[in-house]
């Protein structure tokens, strides 16, 4: 190990670009590759379309990641487990099928119909969990056979076919809304009170750490990054505004990233996933429920799943038995494991959900556009999402390589 | 040299089935004392530390704590009298960095959030106390040596106070300048009077670091011995069972019996 004893204080700005430096070498890529990936995208397809940038066009984008982005939160959480969870789509599919049968055929409130089939979502979640948690069957197969099962009932709720949303529903406003129907002051106000938030948590804990004589981030590297922050915010509102405004869709999505994001990091139930994740064995010496554990994140996923169906449903306009069927379990998977979240287990954040749907969603819209066809989609994002394992597992082993002694 | 007995077992037996791991075994540590269990493979050291630590309760023999008799029949009933087993998997979460592992299990908590603060300040503390240097406190336990990882295990076990801690194997598997790290670090538990077992193949490690050398054979006890004034080739004679010498070893081979052809 050739590091001091206590890292060099990251004065100025030498200090903070050779800390960045040594990070990297180290394998530690975080989020850098993910963004250059979408700067590329963008140039490219700006390129070759001259309208991927207009206003309309990116809205939209944040409109259709609803859907695929909260079902691979889901998976985020699956994949810090170290395991892998394939029935979301069906889960997805069931719970949009669930909710349009119970609010049209059976006239249900709409809200009712909700409520009632994300805790069907949950139930789903729960008997995976279980299966695999206290039964111990492995849980590759308890998913795939929730993936048979679970789009099986849908088909047989929906019996005859498509559901269409209610007129004016709740399921229909999911996509369609935007608050404060186009004001622009919530984009503005979302994209000041974010950064400055940020700022003030960063500069809170800078000083709590220094008070506890412990070594803190400096101001001036705090002030930086959330100027990062803000400029991003600053123009994603600047550009939503033109349009449309603040889409619901893009709001809540981003709102469950934050939640779990913080409930990851500074919970000690989030520690529990990780630590569960890093290794069962520790983790159960050390006193933690390891199947309860195990069945809240199974719990969650489907959650997520089945509230991402319902983005899907309010984006087609009905419920039919194609939802979650196709590729929306694989891009799900292929978000999170292209926004960084290692398919190894123990390591992850929910951000590279919402990255990894924003490469994945940028590139087929931009496929779409200069009109490629599907077969040549999917290739695409194969090997972007090939790209990304490679990178894991090459980073992974640098990492081992530069750290040990 | 060495205060009150901390634990002393006595006549103490343990069956599986129709194997008799152990047969009337005595053994006593007494506080600052380090006590090296040494013993070829099977004979009986691994279930002697985990009756120790309430994973195999006893069949019979008592099992006296500070003076006091007790009953070990779970991991917790050990964790409550204050024994403290590092078992030679360490238990550690790789993806975790050294202050939540230090934690891991006892978190400490700040308007029901992780206290991360007052947690990094604590392992601070802990680890200045026991002179561990770790360059990174925040670099995830799967980056570390094999040493610093042992180290972080034996910290982990001090989190809660024990007067007893048992060492499964401390320095198998670590190189040279590890091992040096990981002795160090039982010297100084030992002068804090903690009482140390330490279960161990290597020789050199426990002529360097052990005060008493407990051996056991097939289950039973084959001798106690001061290191000081004990050679290695003696303690080597008790695991083996060669209580003879070269002399009687080389005639029993005359005799043709072939028994002792291994040793």
């Amino acid at each position: 190990m050739t590091s001091p004893d206590t890292p060099a204080p990251l004065t100025g700005w030498t200090g903070r670009l050779d800390a960045t430096r040594r990070r990297l070498a180290g394998g530690e890529l975080g989020a850098l590759p993910v963004v250059v990936g979408l700067v590329i995208i963008a140039i490219v397809f700006q390129s070759v379309t001259h309208h991927f940038l207009q206003a309309d066009n990116l809205t939209n984008i944040t409109r259709f990641i609803a859907g695929p982005g909260l079902i691979a939160v889901g998976v985020v959480h699956v994949l810090i487990l170290g395991e892998i969870d394939l029935s979301l789509g069906s889960v997805a599919g069931a719970t949009a099928a669930i909710t349009a049968v119970l609010a049209t055929r059976h006239d249900l409130p709409e809200w009712l119909a909700i409520l009632t089939a994300l805790a069907t979502a949950c139930a789903m979640g729960l008997l995976h969990g279980l299966m695999f948690a206290r039964v111990g069957v492995p849980a590759f197969v308890v998913t795939l056979a929730g993936m048979l099962a679970w789009s099986g009932l849908q088909q047989y709720v929906l019996d005859t076919g498509t559901v269409n949303n209610r007129h004016d529903g709740i399921v229909a406003g999911l996509d369609s809304t935007y608050l404060g129907d186009g004001d622009i002051a919530y984009a503005w106000a979302l994209a000041v009170l974010a950064p400055a938030l940020y700022l003030a948590a960063q500069l809170r804990t800078a000083r709590r750490r220094t008070a506890a004589g412990l070594t803190a981030r400096g101001t001036a590297d705090s002030a930086l990054r959330a100027a990062v922050l803000a400029v991003l915010c600053l123009a994603a509102a600047w550009v939503l505004n033109q349009d449309r405004g603040l889409p619901l869709s893009l709001v809540v999505l981003l709102a469950v990233v934050l939640a779990t994001d913080f409930v990851l990091r500074r919970t000690r139930y989030g520690r529990q996933v990780f630590a569960v994740g890093g290794g069962v064995e520790a983790a159960r010496r050390a006193g933690i429920d390891v199947a309860r554990v195990r069945i809240s994140v199974f719990v969650l996923s489907a959650f997520l799943a089945g509230l991402g169906g319902l983005f899907y449903a309010s984006q087609q306009g009905s419920a039919d038995k194609e939802l979650g069927g196709g590729n929306v379990l694989m891009s799900a998977i292929a978000a999170a494991v292209i926004g960084g979240t290692s398919l190894f287990g123990g390591r992850g954040k929910t951000w590279s959900a919402l990255l990894g749907i924003l490469v994945i969603q940028s590139i087929t819209t931009g496929l779409d556009m200069v009109h490629a066809a599907q077969a040549i989609q999917y290739m695409i994002t194969g090997a972007v999402l090939l790209a990304a394992v490679v990178l894991d597992s090459v980073s992974r082993r640098t990492r081992s390589a530069t750290v040990r002694t | 040299m060495t205060g009150s007995p901390v634990l002393e077992l006595r006549s103490v037996c343990r069956r599986f089935g129709a194997v008799q791991a152990l047969d009337q075994v005595d053994l006593t540590v007494h506080a600052g004392e380090v006590l090296a269990l040494v013993g070829d493979n099977g004979a009986g050291k691994s279930t002697l530390v985990k009756t120790i630590a309430g994973v195999h309760p006893v069949d019979t023999g008592t099992i006296h704590w500070h003076g006091r008799p007790v009953r070990l029949t779970r991991p917790q009933d050990a964790t409550a009298l204050g024994i403290a087993t590092v078992y030679q998997d360490l238990a550690l979460c790789d993806n975790l960095d050294v202050v939540a592992n230090l934690h891991l299990g006892r978190e400490r908590l700040r308007h029901a959030l992780l206290d991360d603060v007052a947690m990094e300040q604590h392992a601070r503390r802990l680890l200045d106390t026991l002179a561990i240097r770790i360059p990174d406190l925040r670099a995830p336990v799967g980056a570390l040596s094999g040493g610093q990882r042992q180290v972080v295990a034996i910290a982990r076990a001090m989190l809660g106070e024990p007067s007893l801690v048992i060492l499964d194997e401390p320095t198998a598997a670590l190189g040279v300048e590890q091992t040096a790290q990981v002795l160090d670090l039982v010297e100084r538990l030992r002068e804090r009077g903690l009482a140390v077992v330490i279960v161990s193949h290597n020789m050199a490690d426990v002529t360097a670091v052990a005060d008493t050398v407990a051996v056991l054979r097939l289950g039973r006890n084959n001798g106690v011995f001061p290191v000081e004034g004990t050679t290695q080739e003696q303690i080597v004679a008790a695991i083996t069972g060669a209580t003879d010498n070269a002399h009687t070893r080389r005639r029993a081979r005359r005799a043709g019996s072939g028994e002792e052809e291994a040793a």
